[in-house]
This record gives structure tokens, sequence and C-alpha cells, in this order.
């Protein structure tokens, strides 16, 4: 005798304490505590603050262990974590120019006022696994006093703006300087996107889909010739002027990296030539992610530079619709969810034509 | 004469900074008549055209449209919904390039009954009758309804695209360079069937055109252009077999002759 | 549960929602553009339909979730569970005794009655998505009513199948202007949306939108004079309650491939399953 279906919600529990021993794993091996996620897996932890939109390493280091190191999990927990949080107010600003700089390349000058600073990179190292790492043996490497470079203290200005006082490159004003500026946590899309919007979209975008974006206009896809104008990583202060008081001060200081493309030079027959620009800013040290999005931008623009949209990259509702991992992930699994009742209705739809057609029994 | 104008454009001009599209084109199409608008690229031909037809936004001027209830309407005046609407039913647009005038997804016979189908049109067997009726006007085989349009030689996509725009009967059809890119013996069939439906439907036509004997076999009228003005304007044959301006002079003597 | 606000989201947004809500009242069918607030719940699961019932929700109402048409799937009971902690609200399992029913996929089978609000989970909220992919198309067509495109769809499916292919999610005409989607709820389910009445709202995160049919509106599935909409029908009965009226389940009882069919409904099956002893 058949009984319909019951239990769902004693399933559900059940379901809940297994993931949390899976998360646990072997209870012989010491927990995971959110200060080692913080410091040794910093950059998992940078990612899930840029594309959570939230600057808060423990929180993030907090997502990351509840989802069992699944980092768009870890981004969408941050994400609702984000909706509950009150807005009361909007920064400044932040003056990347004043930034106390970490790292500072450029690839389009071979030397240049403050230098190449190379920084904490994986760029120079040899990518042989290293088994020393395991089992402690960091301890060797830490123990040895390292030669402190001291952080610049000077601002270093930025390259770009070199080319800009030479007139080589575009100015880069905001329409209306005085005008609030869009928020995309707060309200939904609109084509076409204004430049906030779309670079809101790209920094919480997910970074292999820009990633692949970025990569396609190198290979044809909207070539836009690229030269890294200039990649910075340092700490900025973040300012904010309360009304009460009628001047800025100063609420905490964050980690960025920033990116600035310089891209396929355009004239027309009333304009000399210049070189155009991309932009990438995100939290902590994403240096992949911070040029991808700078080729993204640039690609996004083609519209207001007069280019003819060829490719997906230049596609503007393609790019900002799918870039979101929190979205994509969520519909992508729904899929998981019962649809019997859809597939039903296409069973009997199905039957039915094939009925007429002669082939099979009528449902 | 006591018949008023279908359409009449005065003053039409459009401009792009210093340079000019077109510059105060003006003139009158009656019911049932065809007019050429002849002229080489960058005549302002084409700018006419998407002018008249609603792609472009002329600088100025006036272009009066009568409708079927007798009222008069400036239609660069009009919002677009009443636009847009008048595009899918008094008007018709043939574009030079069959693919862009049709639904290259959907069948022949529903690209035929598209426009009946906005306006309304509710019972799938008339609206399948009529598609029947119009590609048999069009002489295209009516067992070929249910074929995609990109199983079509470039001949009978045309020819699909013409039946696609008169079903809904419009009075008023502007056409781009209808006969381009088709064979010399498929223009030839092409310029026939416009004719005749010309002739038994009553249209009126405005024909943009580089070619000159597709102006004497279609249009009653012609306006010559060049550099964005009209140069010379008459009947047909008075224009091509007399011309007054140097330029037309130079247009009709420089057509290959056989 | 501590720190959060009554149904989680703060007052603004709710606020926000019911705004969007008013003017999607105002406009029957037509799609709202709201700012969505990522949920404690992934995209795709129901995100809007919870922040339009969190919006809705008051400490008197009384809730029923239901996925699929029954109370006990997962999502619905993840659903049920969430507003029950977040509220504190009453639920029920009884259609006729709630005041608040979320949907995913299903119009309950006992009728609804004025005073009641239903919420459906949409996923994809654009009836001409399919046919024209960029949203600033698709807003001009439904800002100039052009919905030609609409019937050549349903003209090219007769032309291929004999019929309209569609079976869920089928396009409807609110109002006599809007050409709406009802959700992915079976075509069998369209007809109870017609002058129903109850308020009927739908809700989608991920896409942004809310969109509503106020009571007693007309809501008519698009056909042909020719080829009109007609619904599925079974052969079985319900294998448990006996009925011939409701939307059957199919399950597969052994591995011969037995089959019984089952309501969808639980609800309705089992009060009716009650009323026979």
């Amino acid at each position: 005798m058949y009984v319909a279906v019951k239990g769902g919600e004693r399933a559900i529990e059940e379901a809940h304490r297994l993931l949390a021993e899976a998360r646990r794993g072997d209870p012989a091996v010491a927990e995971i505590t959110l200060d080692q996620i913080e410091q040794q897996l910093a950059l998992a932890v940078d990612r899930v603050m840029t594309e959570g939109s939230l600057y808060d390493r423990e929180l993030a280091a907090l997502a990351i262990k509840q989802a069992r190191g699944d980092l768009l999990e870890a981004i969408l927990l941050l994400r609702a974590y984000r909706t509950t949080l009150p807005r009361f107010g909007v920064s400044e600003p932040l003056d990347t120019a004043a930034m106390v700089i970490r790292r500072r390349v450029s690839a389009i000058f071979k030397d240049l006022p403050g230098g190449q600073i190379l920084g904490p990179t994986f760029d120079y190292t040899h990518r042989l696994l290293d088994f020393d790492l395991g089992n402690g043996h960091e301890e060797r490497a830490a123990s040895r006093e390292p030669e402190r470079a001291e952080a610049a203290i000077e601002p270093m200005p930025r390259v770009v703006n070199l080319l800009d006082r030479e007139g080589l490159i575009e100015t880069e004003e905001p329409p209306d300087a005085e005008a609030p500026v869009d928020d995309l946590t707060r309200e939904p899309l609109r084509f076409p996107a204004s430049r906030g919007m779309r670079l809101q979209n790209l920094a919480r975008g997910d970074e292999g889909f820009l990633l692949a974006l970025g990569y396609s206009t190198q290979r044809g896809y909207g070539r836009n010739h690229p030269f890294a104008g200039e990649i910075r990583l340092g700490a900025v202060e973040v300012e904010v002027v309360p009304a009460e008081l009628g001047f800025g001060i100063a609420v905490a200081a964050i980690e960025v990296t920033e990116c600035q493309m310089v891209n396929q030079f355009k004239g027309s027959a009333s304009a000399p030539p210049q070189f155009t620009r991309g932009y990438g800013l995100v939290f902590g040290e994403a240096e992949r992610k911070v040029m991808v999005m700078a080729l993204v931008d640039r690609a996004l623009r083609g519209r207001e530079l007069g280019e003819e949209p060829q490719s997906p990259a230049q596609d503007e509702e393609f790019v900002l619709y799918h870039s979101d991992n929190v979205e994509a992930s969520g519909f992508v699994q729904h899929l998981k969810l019962p649809h019997y009742v859809d597939f039903q209705s296409e069973l009997v739809l199905v039957r039915n034509l094939r009925a007429e057609r002669g082939v099979g029994p009528r449902p | 004469m006591t018949e008023r104008a279908l359409l009449t454009v005065r003053g039409l001009s459009k401009r792009y900074g210093d340079r000019v599209g077109c510059l105060d084109v003006g003139f009158n199409l009656w019911p049932g008549e065809v007019l050429g608008v002849v002229g080489e690229s960058g005549s302002g031909k084409t700018t006419v055209l998407h002018c008249l037809s609603g792609r472009l936004e002329p600088t100025s001027g006036s272009t009066e449209f009568l409708q079927r209830d007798g009222s008069v309407v400036d239609i660069l005046r009009l919002p677009e919904v009443a636009r847009r609407r008048l595009a899918r039913t008094d008007w018709a647009l043939v574009q030079q390039n069959p693919r862009d005038g049709l639904r290259m997804g959907v069948s022949a016979g529903a690209n035929v009954g598209e426009r009946i189908m906005a306006v309304g049109a509710r019972h799938y067997g008339q609206i399948r009758g009529q598609a029947l009726d119009w590609l048999s006007q069009v002489e295209i085989p009516r067992e070929r309804i249910d074929d995609l349009p990109g199983t079509f030689s470039g001949g009978m996509q045309q020819r699909l695209q013409i039946a696609r725009c008169l079903v809904t009967r419009p009075r008023l059809v502007f056409m781009d360079e209808p006969t381009g890119g088709l064979d010399v013996s498929v223009q030839a069939r092409l310029l026939d069937l416009l004719r005749s439906l010309v002739a038994d439907l009553g249209l009126s036509a405005i024909v943009v055109t580089h070619d000159l004997a597709v102006t004497r076999l279609l249009a009653h009228r012609l306006l010559v252009m060049r550099g964005g003005e009209v140069v010379e304007s008459g009947l047909t044959d008075q224009v091509l077999d007399d011309p007054q301006h140097p330029y037309t002079q130079l247009l009709v003597s420089s057509v290959l002759q056989p | 549960m501590s720190g959060y606000n009554f149904a989680y989201l703060d007052e603004q947004t709710k606020r926000m929602i019911r705004r969007a809500i008013l003017k999607a009242v105002a406009i029957p069918g037509y799609q709202v553009p709201f700012g969505s607030r990522e949920m404690p719940l992934s995209y795709g699961w129901g995100t809007g339909g919870v922040q339009v019932t969190a919006a809705v929700i008051g400490p008197d109402d009384v809730l029923k979730v239901i996925d699929q048409g029954a109370d006990d799937t997962t999502n619905a009971v993840s659903i049920r569970r969430f507003f029950a902690r977040t509220t504190g609200v009453a639920t029920t399992r009884r259609t006729d005794e709630a005041t608040l029913i979320q949907t995913r996929h299903r119009i309950p089978e006992t009728p609804l009655r004025e005073g009641q609000i239903v919420v459906f989970q949409v996923p994809i909220p654009e009836p001409l998505r399919w046919l024209e992919p960029h949203e600033a198309e698709t807003r001009k067509m439904h800002a100039l009513e052009e919905y030609g495109i609409m019937h050549v769809r349903l003209y090219e499916d007769i032309t291929l199948h004999g019929r309209v292919a569609t079976s869920y999610d089928y396009p409807v005409r609110v109002n006599g202007r809007y050409v709406m989607r009802p959700s992915p709820i079976p075509k069998f389910d369209n007809p109870k949306l017609d002058r129903s009445p109850a308020l009927l709202l739908f809700g989608a995160g991920r896409e942004k939108r809310i969109y509503a049919v106020p009571p007693y509106t007309s809501v008519r599935s698009l056909d042909f004079e020719d080829h009109p909409f007609t619904i599925e029908a079974w052969e079985q009965a319900c294998g448990l309650c006996g009925s011939r009226e409701s939307f059957l389940d199919e399950v597969i009882v052994d591995d011969k491939g037995g089959r019984l069919f089952v309501c969808s409904d639980t609800d309705h099956c089992e009060r009716r399953r009650e009323g026979a002893r």
C-alpha cells in the first residue's frame, strides 16, 4: 500500500547534523581557527570580502569555515549577513593616490618615481611544490629575521597621472560629481548601465567568469591593446564626513588592490588621439581579479567610445547579468529542487504527441 | 484635382554637425503612385528613406500623412507608440537584405502571419489561409509554407519579405534597393511582380535605388539626388529621356547599354 | 531568533518591497523592478517569494508553504521553518485556514477566498525572454503592447506539433493588457488565476521583479480561436482519495515500472480521505 512521503522536517535536521559532522572532519585533527584562516588563507579571505561586498576579515574567515572552504558558499553567507546590516552613511571616495604601498608595479615604464616595488608576489616563484611547508617547517623560515623594507611612507604618484599631464590619456571625470552614487546592492540593474553600476557589478563579479572574458579580449574577441599602466596594493583610509561635524574623519584603514590599464588609443577628426583606460579595484590582495576587471571594464566601455560590440565581453547585458556567482550558483543548483509537477505536465504532453503519431499507447 | 496627397513632405533636412545628410527635400506622393529616389552612394537618398520611415530623426521638416480615416497627421511629431503601430499596419519597409526583414528562426507561414497576428488575428486556420494566399501572390510554392527562410534562395527570401510586408495591405511601402544583391534574371522577375502588386493593390511606394533600370520599370515619378539635395524631379520617362540637370545627364549616360 | 527584525528584513527594505507591490497591483501583470536583497537562501530557491512574504506577513497571519503542491517537500519545510523562526506566526497545512500561502509550481485545489494572499516563486518573469534575450528591447515591447511575436511562437507550435507545446508556465494576458508568465505552474492551474477572489503576488528574487494580479482580474491564457487552450487530463483517478478533478503526480512504485497516480495537493487529498471515512 503506497503511503505518501512525509518526514521532510526530520530529513532536513538529519542533513544539517551530517553537514556539521562533515565540516568538522576527523575529531582527532585540530579544529581550524578563524585566526588561522584569516592569516594563512588570506587570499581566500580577500576574495570572499570582495565578492561578498563586505570588508570584514573575521566574518569572511567565519564564512569560509562554515562553508567548509567552498568560497562561493562563503560569499553567499557574507552577502546574506550584509543584508541585515544597517547603512549609516556613504564614505568619501578612496584616495588611492595616498595609499601606503606594499606592492606597486608598472609595465609601461622601465623606471618611475617611487620605483618598481615587488612586494609579496607569486610572480617570480618557481611553481615547485614545497614539501617543507607541510608539518610545521614554515617555522624555520619565519625564525630568520627578514630584511623588512620599510613600507613606503611617501605617497607614490600614479603612473597614469604622468601620461595625463601630457594629455596622452583620456581624463576620467564622473559626469556629475555631486550626484549620489548608484548602489547596485539597493537598486536593480537597468540598461544602459552607468559606469558606476558596471564597476560595482564587476568588482563583486565572479573572478573565473571575468578571467575568461578578459582573456577572450586578449585573444581577439574585442581586442583593445591593453598595457598594465599600474597595479598597486596597500592600505587606504576610509573617510566619512558626518553631517554633525561638517569635516572628514578617518573611520578605518583597509587594504585594496587597484589596477589601471592603458588601452587602445582613440582619436577622431576633431580630437587628436589619446590612450583610453580600464579600471579595477578590489578589497585585499587580488591582482588577477583586479586586472581582468580592468580589461572587462574597458571592453564594456566600447559603446561610449564608438566601438562596434562584436564579442561577448562587449555585450553589456550578457556580462553584467551573468557575472554574479551567487545568482548563477543559486539558479543552476535550483535544478535539484523538485520539478516533478512540471515534468508530469511534459510527460502528458509528449505521450499525447507520440500517441497522435501512432507511436506508443495513449497515457 | 480633388484627390488629396497621401504623403506631403516639406523642407526635410538632416544634419550631422556641419555635414549634410539631406537638405530641404520636398514632394507630394499620390495614392497609387510610385516615386523613385535615385542617386549614387552618399547622395542622401537613404537618409531621406530613414527619416520618412522613422529610423532617423530629421533635423527639420514636416511629413503629413493621410490616414485611412481621412485625418492628416505629421508623422515626425507622432508619439512613438502611434508611429510604431502605423509602421506595423499602414506602412511597410522592404529592406535591401531580406534577412534583415524576416524572422529567420520561424517558418515562412509564421513570417507572413506575424503582422496580422500583431493586430489581433486569432484564428490559426484563417491566418494560415491568408499566408497561403500571399505565398501564391508572390509566386512561392504553397508547400513551402512550413519551411524556414534559410532554406529559400535569395530571390525567394525577398519575395517572402514582400509578402510579409503586404499582408496588412499597407497603403505606403518604402523599398530600399529591393533588387540589390540579386541576379539580373531574378531582378527582372521581382520587378515584374512588384509592378503588378502595386497596380493590383493600388499601393503607393517610395523606391530608393541607384539603379535607373529599376526606376524605369517601377516608378511614375523620379527625384534625382546628389550631395543631399534634389537636383531634378519629374515624370520618369521625361527625366530619363530628356535630362535637364548636368548630373542627371551624367547618370543617364553612364548606364551601360547592353 | 534574537538580533533579527520581525520577518528578517529591516523595515526600510520591507517598505521598498511594499512600494513595488503596490505599483504591481496598480498595473496588473506589469513587472516592477525592485532592489532584491540577498537572503539566507540561494537565489533560485525562492528568495523572491520569501521577500514578498516577509514584506506582507503580520503577526496575525496564518502561513502555509507548499512546493509541488505538498507541504512536506524539503524546500517548503525549509521556508516554513524560516518564517516560523523569524516571525513566530502560526503555520498550517490547511489551505482553507491559511491567510497567506507561499507556493512553488502549484495553485491549491481548494478554491481560494477573498482575503487570502498567494505568493508565487518565479524563476524567469519575462514571457518574451526566449524570443528576445535583451531586456532593453522586451521592456519596450511591453510598453508598446507589441505581442505579435508571442502568437508567432504559438503558431509555430501548432504547425510543428498540431498543438501548443507549452505545458507549464503558460503565458497569459492580464486585464486585457500585459502578457505575463504565471510561474511554472502546470497549465492545469491557469484557469484558477482568472477572476480569483484572492490577491496573487509574484516574486522573482534573482531577476529582481515583482508583479501582481489583483482580485477578480481577468487572466486569459493565450490561444487561437480554432485551437483553444485546454488543460491536462488523466484517465486514472487518485490512488489514495479517488479524485478525478485534481492534478495527479505519477509515482513509480516498483522496479517493474508499476505506477500509481496520487494528488499533487497533499492537503486536498488528505481532506478528501478524511471526508470519506
